[in-house]
């Protein structure tokens, strides 16, 4: 999908009635976005709690949209499909189990997290670390890994919106300037209303997005069961991943095998405690306005999980229904299954509310990861480092700007390096923010941690981490048509080839970022042993006990609190 | 705004809402006890419903989860 390449000879042309749909649900978004900053209109938008946490006074509905919406990204939509379409169950339908799991983690840990927060005024998790342990510098370390775990992240939700163009016709006219055109315009229309909105823009358009979603996979699924049938979807699907390769091994797993065990226990539950340790999960989490809307959305927040693994089955029917995934370059790319399967099977005006689905189902987690991202900044930076005595104002006003730092330096990563990059980022990522797990969540139960034993130990999970996930190899490979067959060439190996590498000492193959936490704990136990032996200084603890269980007065006795007075759509 | 605290639950419910949320995750993660194809339900594998159904089980054992803690602290909830 980069650069100024081989252009298809039936490959230009614009489907004009999908562009259009696509258009029409953009402004849409777009005029949510601005209009957002009224929304629930506080007395002024230039402070952190505001800006960043939208007043802490989100019901459980919006905040339900907004999670699911957060949680839930356009890059889970296309990739997860693309996994299960190219090598099967294990790389793809963990997904489900993984957003399962999560929410019981959620709902016994993230209560305390809000309480803590909310009242010491905490608003990034580096915050809490600071407050907790005393120590700058794990905080420091806390709010870097946050950072570059979640630039990655928002690259990814734009090569989400990458299948979306080239699909509908807007990825191959060769010329690079025109072919990024409508990306760039997106991403500055983004930038635009989350600066000028902050988190009420996407707790708002995630509306659009979830009935958008909502309403696509319904359709489809239904189109499925009825054109195709499961039966058929599932056989080709199996006759799909047990066909051998070239190199002898199946394509694929259709159900997991005894091999593969710990690889999608490992992947689903690594991913649910990393998954709630990303800044954009806490940012929603800490929008909500009592302990009480963080558990009742943890009861339902799995109906998305539906969803995901419906979509998910998306993956095998394209599969059964032969989709090309053929893109505008020529080349084979799994991630446009999806975005073809509607293509090919769906009127254009149908297609083109899926595509819509899809793009704003990118905006809505990188408004809120851009937000989270210059959050961490703002405060375990700027004001811890270089301005101490920053008023709430001046915090908002440079979180608004790295907001759109953050957004820009994303769009250059995907515009200027091959999307393969986004993707080994993205994977990284998850294995260097679930370091932070150890920290966090012992941190919300007990001080028995040394706060320098955490810092060695997070250090040591970040290196073993990112060499074990560099050292797995795999051929890199390029297939494109030939005279109407797929041939597929090879070009060496690359690095970042996949999750999953042998535990140590063992045969097992497991996901990396549970190894590199594995050996976090050891070294942080060990450590905090012989440091709390030599009795070594280790920083103050702001926090009290009663602190893990505050909750918002005015909501306990069923009155709303000032932050949520007349917004109705909250309280239903 | 914090300015009420949750009561900390006693030893009994405690141990009843680690149960309920525990079950899920052990279903989930314990992949032998699904990793087959059969019975079929409505065309689809035995792994693939199974973790559907886990989905809305999931979801019910959260719920009572979160029942028990309201009873505990005689919340009404934040509707």
């Amino acid at each position: 999908m980069r650069g100024a390449e081989t252009v298809l000879a039936d490959g230009t042309n614009v489907d004009g009635v999908a562009l259009g749909v696509l258009v029409f649900f953009f402004l849409v978004v777009s005029v949510g976005g601005f209009y957002a900053a009224r929304w629930r209109r506080p007395d002024s938008l230039m402070s952190l709690d505001e800006w960043g946490l939208a007043g802490r006074g989100f019901g459980p509905v919006v905040t339900w949209f907004l999670l699911g919406g957060d949680l839930y990204t356009a890059y889970t939509f296309v990739a997860v499909p693309a996994a299960m379409y190219a090598t099967g169950a294990v790389s793809g339908f963990f997904a489900v189990p993984y957003t399962i799991v999560v929410y019981p983690l959620i709902f016994i840990f993230m209560p305390r997290m809000w309480s803590v927060s909310n009242a010491k005024g905490y608003v990034t998790t580096a915050d809490f670390i600071r407050g907790r342990y005393g120590s700058r510098s794990l905080s420091l370390a806390v709010a870097v890994t946050g950072v570059l775990a979640t630039m990655p992240y928002i690259a990814l939700q734009l090569v989400g919106i990458q299948a979306v163009l080239d699909t509908i016709g807007l990825g191959g006219n060769g010329n690079t300037f025109l072919k990024d055109l409508p990306l760039f315009i997106a991403f500055a229309v983004l930038a635009a209303f989350t600066y000028s909105s902050g988190l009420r823009a996407p707790a708002l358009i995630a509306f659009v997005k979830d009935t958008l979603i909502y309403l696509v996979i319904v359709v489809a699924v239904v189109w499925a069961a009825v054109h195709l049938g499961f039966g058929t979807i599932f056989d080709a699907a199996k006759t799909k991943m047990e066909t051998p390769t070239s190199a002898g091994a199946p394509t694929g797993s259709f159900i997991p095998a005894d091999s593969s065990y710990w690889a999608y226990a490992s992947l689903a539950f690594g991913s649910a405690l990393a998954l709630f340790m990303y800044p954009h999960s806490m940012t929603a989490v800490l929008s909500g306005r009592s302990r009480s809307v963080i558990r009742r959305n943890a009861t339902f927040l799995p109906l998305y999980s539906l969803l995901l693994g419906l979509l998910a089955l998306l993956g095998f029917a394209a599969i059964a229904a032969g989709t090309s995934v053929f893109g505008s370059d020529g080349l084979a790319n799994a991630q446009l299954a999806v975005p073809h399967l509607f293509q090919d099977n769906f009127p254009s005006w149908f297609a083109g509310i899926a595509y819509s689905a899809i793009a704003i189902g990118a905006l809505v987690p990188s408004a809120i990861m851009s937000i989270a991202a210059a959050n961490l900044f703002t405060r375990n930076v700027y004001r811890e480092f270089i301005k101490p005595a920053a008023t709430p104002h001046q915090e908002a006003v440079v979180s608004k700007i790295t907001s759109l730092v953050v957004k820009f330096g994303a769009l250059l990563f995907v515009l200027a390096l091959d999307k393969q990059n986004a993707i080994n980022m993205q994977l990284l990522g998850g294995v260097w923010i679930l370091q932070t797990f150890l920290a966090i969540v012992a941190g919300l139960y007990t001080r028995w941690f040394h706060g320098w034993a955490l810092l060695v130990g997070w250090a040591a999970g970040m290196v073993y981490g990112t060499i074990t996930a560099y050292n797995v190899t795999v051929p890199k490979t390029a297939t494109r048509l030939v005279n109407g067959e797929a041939v597929t060439e090879t070009l060496g190996t690359r690095h970042f080839g996949g999750s999953l590498a042998n535990f140590p000492f063992t045969g097992t193959k497991v996901y990396i970022a549970l190894s590199a936490l594995a050996l976090n704990i050891v070294i942080s136990v060990v450590l905090t042993m012989v440091l709390r032996a030599l009795k070594a200084a280790e920083g103050t603890d702001d926090t009290t006990p009663a602190d893990y269980y505050a909750d918002n007065a005015a909501v306990r006795s069923g009155r709303r609190s000032t932050a949520s007075q007349g917004a109705s759509v909250a309280g239903t | 705004m914090a300015d009420v605290a949750a009561q900390p639950l006693n030893t009994r419910d405690k141990t009843v809402v680690g149960v309920l949320l525990l079950i899920p995750l052990l279903a989930l993660l314990i992949v032998p006890i699904y990793a087959r194809s059969g019975p079929e339900l409505l065309g689809f594998p035995f792994f693939y419903w199974y973790q559907f159904v886990w989905v809305l089980l999931a979801s019910a054992f959260t719920q009572a989860s979160y029942v028990v803690i309201k009873r505990a602290r005689h919340e009404d909830g934040d509707r």
